[in-house]
């Protein structure tokens, strides 16, 4: 069953539903990564709530004119309509009064959502069960999909991909430095607008399949995957597409493969473990990995301050660098070097010389700057350039006081 | 309207809904001032896994094991987000989106999966409440309030959430000093041996503790609005923080009240015969409020002085 | 024999622990994988005041931070009169940097002052007269009482650092740690604040500030402890605020030129 679903032969509908959601992952994917390097992942859930009152507005307007209120381009318009006005209010509390974004987010989803959910009220009135297609906006609803619905989200997406690609690159410089970008004499506001504006496109066609709630899920958290693999920007866009797009693709062949499995949950779900592999695993962001760098760190740290202290005859008074000490053969349990012990903190005393040279040296000043107490002097100065230090130094002499 | 019809009808869903929304806005001052008002979102939409797994433990609609079940998904959320912001290096408003978004959809996968459909649980529900439902029907006039056996009739979500808001309170009263240091300066906050993580942790839980008790009157979302808008209109009236939790109190009724008899009784003034959602109107008027406060608060602009730099 | 005498009791070699206000020892901490600062020992003189001195990025602001347990070092103690930090948070009073602070929030100047007072006053403590008194007394001290009223973020930058200073000067302390807080302020709030922590040390305190401005150092301060992620020299002025230290300290990055000029004025 699974597997019947994965290559899409389980029939026109779920076929229809899985290359939908696959183009709809892929564009929240790549459009998402500029909102998250934005550090503004969140305006897309101010955005996708307020799309609520613009659907029902459409509803009415379309059964008003006579419509049974299921056109989907009508519904989605109106949706659009009333996330440009959300937006832009948003904009404007933040520009013009003193609240910070994070508060004029949390206001405009709630107060527009409410105000939604009034209509839809209203809506229920008008006539029983002619909204029934109005609460799958919510949470999604992809039974009963027809292939105008399943052609309207492909061309939305593609065309927003199509944007994206147009204007990636000042996008990507405003979210790297804005005020480098304003410098540069890109319009950073308008820049931002733009990319608003696609969020709001995505959320639109995403409306459909899984819900104006989770569609933020699939703006955020392929970008924030990506993340953890790469350092270059292009690659995170990319690879978040390819994630959103895989995690829609896997969510929507599984839903279809047994009874009660929501579309738009299991979507959110796999896009959800393809983060948690991610966050453990990832070679040089990944928690293992900086756990182990840090605990690393820590022992050299501590290992390098005790030989330091033998060096200079001073107490150790941190248990843990006597006990790494210990185990390193340097020093022995009441806290007195080993010979090998006293060998190597003469080496780590006569380095701290030579950096203390380096360091006071104009001549020295780019190596100067990688000091940072822990790195070899070897690593950054050539055999000759230590020995002519070593000769400034000269041989054991008398302590100043 | 006569006391026979006023109190059994709107007396309770009125009185729910102030204390609701005084109760959620009283921390959601010091969470907008902190610039946490979306922990405020995290924390509404994972009332609803909480919901469900309480539900899927207990296997039935009982008040204690469902609030604890949402107030332990409020702790779970908080931690995550931290975890992750902190492991993975996020900035906290993608953590959060991650968090939420994900818990969410658990929530709505194990009520699909689960068969509730003998019990009153379901997303729309969940979603944005039923404030009307929560009637007095013992209730026979004023003289009621004074009826022992009619007042044990009372719907328990009154309780709830009148303890929650004496609760809510307290803390706010008791931690009044160091919320406000630590909020203004945290490493002052830190040097007088004020335990400023310890205290962020409490004041999350008090506005979870809120907006569990608020979800059964207005759903996961609206309360949203409860937390924000009050808050959010009173920082532009004044400047000390004192009187703005005062107004924050004023708007926050005045929404509730206002937004239920707008939701009651407006459609019937315009012609119309049926109401519509009480807490969605009551979201709409803390909008309204803090649109006029945007435009005519006397403090709504920032401090003009350059601050720091 | 007096020169002896007053050579022997500024050499910090001499001092216990539990003599000095502050002890750091074997200090490092790290944001990431680059040491901010690294190994650090201090020893504070008491009834001194003292700069701490070093380039940009040099560790000043991340020792202070340190010493009071905001960050969370990876190696080191610190002692406050002999004691562990946390039995005596009552003895220190801090003023930090300005731009950490949330310069939007709804607070009056006084208010901020009256935040020195809340070890005293407890959980729910009333604010009463004497409070009051005690704090408008601390806004006097900096020229800062006219101002009471006022929403913090109404106030120029020298304003909010007398302020801060006033809030520091309410917690009534032994020893005051201070970043920075010459940093773009005018002329009349960097005279206001010298002659208040001069006369705190008058008064037998300890003082202990972030300073980036070599050529005030001498006017300012008896003792220095430069700093350039180690400790390069720590020590009364005359003895440790030279030519040679600041090289070591500054490294290429300050012209030779300055360095004569400073060298010359503590000579």
């Amino acid at each position: 069953m699974l597997w019947d679903a994965l290559t899409l032969q389980l029939g026109y509908n779920a076929t229809l539903v899985a290359i939908g959601a696959t183009l709809l992952g892929f564009s929240a994917g790549v459009t998402g990564t500029f909102l998250f390097l934005r550090k503004r992942a969140l305006v897309s859930d101010a955005i996708s709530h307020a799309t609520l009152p613009g659907v029902c507005i459409a509803f009415m307007v379309l059964v008003a004119l006579g419509g049974t209120g299921r056109n989907l381009i009508g519904l989605l318009s109106g949706s659009a309509i009333s996330a440009a006005v959300g937006l832009l209010c948003m904009n404007w509390l933040i520009r013009r009064t003193r609240l910070a974004e994070d508060a004029a987010i949390g206001a405009v989803l709630s107060v527009f959502f409410g105000f939604g959910i009034v209509l839809l009220t209203i809506i229920q009135t008008m006539g029983v069960g002619r909204q029934a297609g109005l609460e799958g906006f919510l949470l999604g609803s992809t039974a009963g999909m027809l292939w105008s619905d399943a052609l309207i989200i492909a061309i939305g997406g593609a065309a927003t991909l199509l944007l994206v690609m147009i204007i990636r690159r000042p996008m990507m410089m405003v979210a790297f430095d804005s005020e480098y970008a304003a410098a540069l004499g890109l319009p950073v506001h308008r820049i931002d607008l733009a990319m608003m504006g696609l969020v709001m496109a995505v959320t639109v066609v995403g409306l459909k399949i899984v819900g104006l709630i989770l569609i933020v899920a699939l703006l955020i958290i392929p970008a924030v995957t990506a993340r953890f693999w790469s350092d270059r920007s292009d690659h995170v866009v990319l690879l978040s597409g390819v994630i959103g797009g895989l995690s829609g693709y896997l969510g929507a062949a599984v839903s279809a493969s047994a009874p009660n499995l929501p579309t738009g949950p299991i979507i959110v779900l796999f896009s959800f473990g393809f983060f948690v592999l991610s966050l453990f695993l990832a070679p040089v962001r990944g928690v293992l990995a900086a756990i182990v760098r840090h605990l690393r760190f820590q022992r050299r740290v501590h290992i390098r301050q005790g030989l330091l202290a033998l060096a200079q005859g001073q107490n150790i008074y941190e248990p843990y660098t006597l006990r790494l000490l210990r185990q390193a053969g340097l020093a022995r349990p009441d806290g007195v070097a080993t010979d090998a012990g006293r060998a190597q903190a003469a080496k780590a005393l006569r380095d701290e010389k030579r950096w203390e040279i380096v360091r006071a040296d104009n001549a020295h000043e780019a190596a100067a700057a990688l000091y940072d107490g822990l790195r070899d002097i070897e690593t950054v100065l050539t055999r000759d350039q230590i020995d002519d230090i070593d000769r400034r130094i000269g041989g054991p002499r008398e302590v100043r006081p | 309207m006569s006391g026979e019809e006023f109190v059994p009808l709107s007396l309770t869903p009125l009185l729910i809904g102030t204390f609701a929304a005084i109760a959620c806005a009283l921390p959601g001052n010091f969470l907008v001032l902190r610039k946490q008002a979306l922990i405020g979102d995290a924390i509404s939409h994972v009332v609803l896994p909480g919901i469900v797994v309480a539900f899927l433990v207990t296997g039935a609609i009982s008040t204690w094991p469902m609030m604890l079940g949402a107030a332990g998904a409020a702790v779970v959320a908080v931690v995550l987000i931290e975890t992750i912001r902190r492991l993975g290096q996020i900035e906290p408003g993608a953590a959060m989106g991650v968090v939420f978004t994900t818990m969410f959809a658990g929530g709505v996968l194990l009520l699909e999966q689960t068969d509730t459909s003998s019990v009153h649980l379901d997303v729309e529900h969940a979603l944005y409440g039923s404030l009307e439902s929560l009637i007095w029907l013992d209730a026979t006039g004023w003289s009621s309030l004074l009826d022992p056996v009619a007042l044990a009739g009372l719907p328990p979500e009154l309780a709830r959430i009148a303890l929650t808001l004496v609760g809510v309170s307290l803390f706010v009263w008791l931690f009044w000093r160091p919320l406000k240091i630590s909020t203004f300066d945290e490493g002052f906050a830190r040097t007088i041996g004020i335990r400023t993580g310890a205290l962020g942790m409490a004041l999350v839980i008090s506005a979870a503790i809120a907006a569990v008790a608020a979800f059964d009157a207005v759903g996961s979302i609206i309360v949203i609005a409860m937390f924000i808008c009050p808050p959010a209109a009173a920082r532009m009236m004044t400047d000390r923080l004192e009187t703005q939790i005062a107004w924050s109190v004023v708007f926050a009724i005045l929404s509730a009240v206002s937004g239920y008899i707008l939701a009651g009784y407006g459609p019937l003034w315009l012609g119309g015969s049926d109401s519509v959602s009480a807490a969605g109107m009551i979201a709409t008027m803390s909008g309204l409020i803090l649109a006029f406060a945007a435009v005519f608060g006397p403090c709504r602009m920032r401090a003009a002085a350059p601050g720091p730099g | 024999m007096l020169e002896l005498a007053a050579g022997k009791s500024s050499s910090s070699g001499d001092l216990t622990v539990h003599d000095s206000p502050l002890v750091i020892r074997g200090m490092t901490v790290s944001y990431g994988q680059k040491p901010a600062i690294f190994s650090v020992d201090m020893t504070v003189q008491p009834g001194a005041m003292t700069a701490i001195i070093g380039p940009n990025g040099a560790g000043k602001s991340t020792l202070l931070k340190a010493a009071l347990g905001i960050v969370k070092p990876l190696s080191g103690q610190v002692l406050v009169f002999g004691k562990a930090l946390d039995r005596q948070r009552a003895r220190i009073a801090y003023v930090p940097q300005r731009a950490s602070v949330d310069w939007d929030f709804p607070t009056r100047v006084i208010d901020v002052v009256l935040m020195g007072l809340s070890r005293e006053l407890g959980l729910l403590g009333r604010v009463r007269m004497r409070h009051m008194a005690h704090a408008m007394e601390c806004l006097h001290r900096v020229g800062m009482h006219e101002f009471a009223d006022r929403q913090i973020g109404q106030l120029s930058g020298g304003q909010q650092q007398r302020v801060f200073l006033a809030r520091a000067l309410a917690q009534d302390a032994d020893l005051y740690l201070l970043d920075e807080p010459f940093a773009g302020v005018d002329a009349a709030t960097e005279k206001a604040i010298i002659s208040v922590l001069k006369s705190l040390k008058e008064a037998g305190k300890t003082v202990v500030v972030v300073h980036h401005d070599l050529a005030t150092v001498t006017d300012y301060f008896d003792h220095v402890f430069l700093i350039n992620t180690r400790k390069v020299a720590e020590g009364p002025v005359e003895q440790a605020f030279t030519a040679e230290t600041l090289q070591a300290a500054y490294g290429g990055r300050l012209a030779t030129a300055q360095i004569d000029q400073i060298s010359g004025t503590a000579g």
